[in-house]
């Protein structure tokens, strides 16, 4: 079995009295989607924040291909190729979409401390950021200030930032949130080409989505990981029905 | 060039060329007209247009909200007044010297400041300001709380900086240079991330950036070029003293920038010029109305700065339409 390229070895996260993550270990190995599923409130959104470095974990430990980045703070963990898309649509909302890749892309392209040459018309910025807007479908949306666009352009625009540094794993906080039905088997039909080049840690509440694009699932319900198993033993975990498939059905 | 004969067709090209045209050719006016007391006043002006400008780094593109910033005003005259009063009258050591200690000051602030936001980071800022403005009241050595005399800086065989023309084209030249590096920094890669930040800090330290590295690398920047300004307060009345940094030259800092309209090039420029022609036009035109009364010009001065904070968001440089992004 391959090496995994993210995990955590049994993670606590408490808040106060609130065990927000109880003992959590997960792994996603190379080239696969690893879906994290649970109702709301389960900790699926602290374990992601644990997992890019805005919260610190109380104990436990978080590897990222073969580092320790427990303690590594959030922009050195994007360095080492850990990028992440926002559950609340999180761009630069003063920026044209072409902006907001090409800094993307100008945050995996050395050090900013360059203070007089003219970065928008750098076409070693530029270039990949035009590439990446049309990787996304975005290409004619470029000099439009992100602020005005559409609900699902920005998810898509969150993606081609996420994706800028070519990332060894992605983490999607609910990619497809807000999404109307034909955007969404976009966007899914979009991951499922990535899959091949990156694994990701998918947080989804579109269960739809889910087994269409999971490798495998993991069930998250009061911070704790009750189930993890391929799709179909995840349909058929009598634990997971209870807890959490059959109120999705109710 | 294209770029500049396309910004000449806008109302702003106009408007900031004539400005310049106006302010490069200021001297010869006094003199022909024999007004000595506008070239002085023209000259604060350029020393604080520098001062605004170099603000307008952190509070305008950057949205660090510095609530301390007249207090390069003090770092910068202090070191001149300083080494001018042991006898060091040379510019070539005073002003590095005056220059480097503004941007360790600003390192210093900027890294116990920079960590906190919004109202804590205007009250640490605040709090670092009247810090150093205490201690200059404290300086018994160096006249304490009445100031000090100081010989000008000297530029042998360069400038004379006693000569008031002189003095007055070499803060314009400084003034212009500020500009352009204003102007290069907004677009570039560094200036980006700053802004970036502004816009949304969780979202650049997400793609890969160590925003806390970029802020205070800019807000070490504008402490140096606010030393720049203190520089220049303090060799245009031969004169130091603590009230150069008080807090509330720290507020008209901020008023002027927010007036000409943060995060534009020639906002703090646009915003001196109005902050003085109306301090300069109130007074007596309140004392026309009645005798004394131009002591109270701020009375009319405050609302006129609420009714541009409610009705012209991005202060003067935005009546003359929208800017380039």
């Amino acid at each position: 079995m391959a090496e995994p390229l993210l995990s955590t070895d049994r993670l606590i996260k408490r808040f106060g009295g609130l065990v927000a993550t109880d003992t959590v270990s997960i792994d996603v190995r190379p080239g696969e989607i690893h879906a994290l599923i649970g109702p709301n409130g389960a900790g699926k959104t602290t374990l992601v924040s644990q997992l890019t470095g805005y919260l610190r974990p109380d104990s436990g430990t978080i590897r990222f291909a073969g580092r320790d980045i427990t303690r590594l703070p959030m922009h050195a963990r994007v360095r080492l190729g850990l990028a992440r898309s926002f559950q609340i649509t999180s761009v630069l909302r003063e920026f044209t979409a072409l902006d907001n890749v090409a800094l993307a892309v100008q945050a995996h392209a050395g050090h900013s401390f360059r203070f007089l040459a003219d970065a928008r018309r750098d076409e070693s910025l530029l270039g990949p950021a035009r590439q990446g807007l049309a990787d996304v479908g975005l290409a004619a949306r470029a000099d439009t200030p992100a602020a005005i666009l559409s609900h699902g352009e920005q998810r898509q625009l969150e993606i081609a930032m996420a994706l800028a540094g070519d990332p060894r794993l992605l983490l999607l906080d609910e990619p497809m949130a807000g999404m109307g039905a034909e955007e969404s088997q976009r966007m899914i039909g979009f991951l499922r080409d990535l899959k091949s080049k990156r694994a990701m840690l998918l947080i989804e509440h579109d269960m739809d989505a889910v087994f269409q694009l999971a490798d495998r699932i993991t069930v998250l319900v009061y911070g704790r990981a009750i189930a993890s198993g391929t799709p179909a033993e995840i349909r058929a975990d009598p634990d997971v029905r209870q807890a959490y498939l059959g109120e999705e059905a109710a | 060039m294209t770029d500049l004969v396309a910004a000449l067709r806008t109302t702003r090209g106009i408007v900031t060329l004539v400005l310049l045209v106006l302010l490069a050719v200021l001297p010869l006016l006094t003199q022909a007209f024999d007004q000595r007391y506008l070239l002085s006043i023209g000259t604060r002006v350029l020393i604080w247009a520098i001062a605004a400008v170099s603000l307008n780094l952190i509070l305008g593109y950057g949205g660090m909200v510095s609530f301390g910033h007249a207090v390069f005003f003090g770092t910068g005259g202090y070191a001149v007044g300083i080494l001018a009063h042991h006898g060091i009258a040379s510019g070539w050591i005073q002003w590095p010297v005056a220059i480097a200690a503004s941007a360790l000051w600003a390192l210093v602030v900027g890294a116990l400041s920079l960590r906190t936001r919004g109202l804590y980071f205007i009250m640490i800022t605040l709090a670092f300001a009247q810090l150093l403005y205490y201690v200059g009241v404290g300086l018994e050595a160096y006249g304490a709380d009445d100031g000090l005399n100081i010989g000008r800086s000297r530029f042998a065989g360069l400038i004379d900086l006693r000569d008031k023309a002189s003095f007055y084209w070499l803060c314009l030249a400084l003034l212009c240079a500020t500009l352009w590096f204003c102007s290069r920094f907004a677009n570039s890669r560094f200036g980006l991330v700053i802004r970036g930040a502004k816009s949304n800090e969780l979202r650049m330290a997400a793609l890969g950036f160590p925003v806390f590295r970029y802020r205070l690398a800019a807000f070490t920047i504008s402490g140096a070029f606010g030393g720049l300004s203190g520089i220049l307060m303090a060799n245009e009345g031969a004169y130091i003293s603590p009230a150069m940094m008080s807090w509330v030259k720290s507020g008209d800092l901020i008023v002027i920038v927010v007036l000409g309209g943060m995060g534009t090039l020639f906002g703090p420029l646009y915003g001196t010029i109005a902050f003085f022609l109306l301090e300069e036009s109130l007074k007596p035109l309140l004392d026309l109305l009645r005798k004394g009364w131009g002591e109270y010009w701020q009375i009319v001065f405050g609302p006129m700065l609420v009714l541009i904070a409610l009705y012209a968001r991005g202060g003067i440089d935005s009546l003359m339409g929208r800017s380039r992004g």
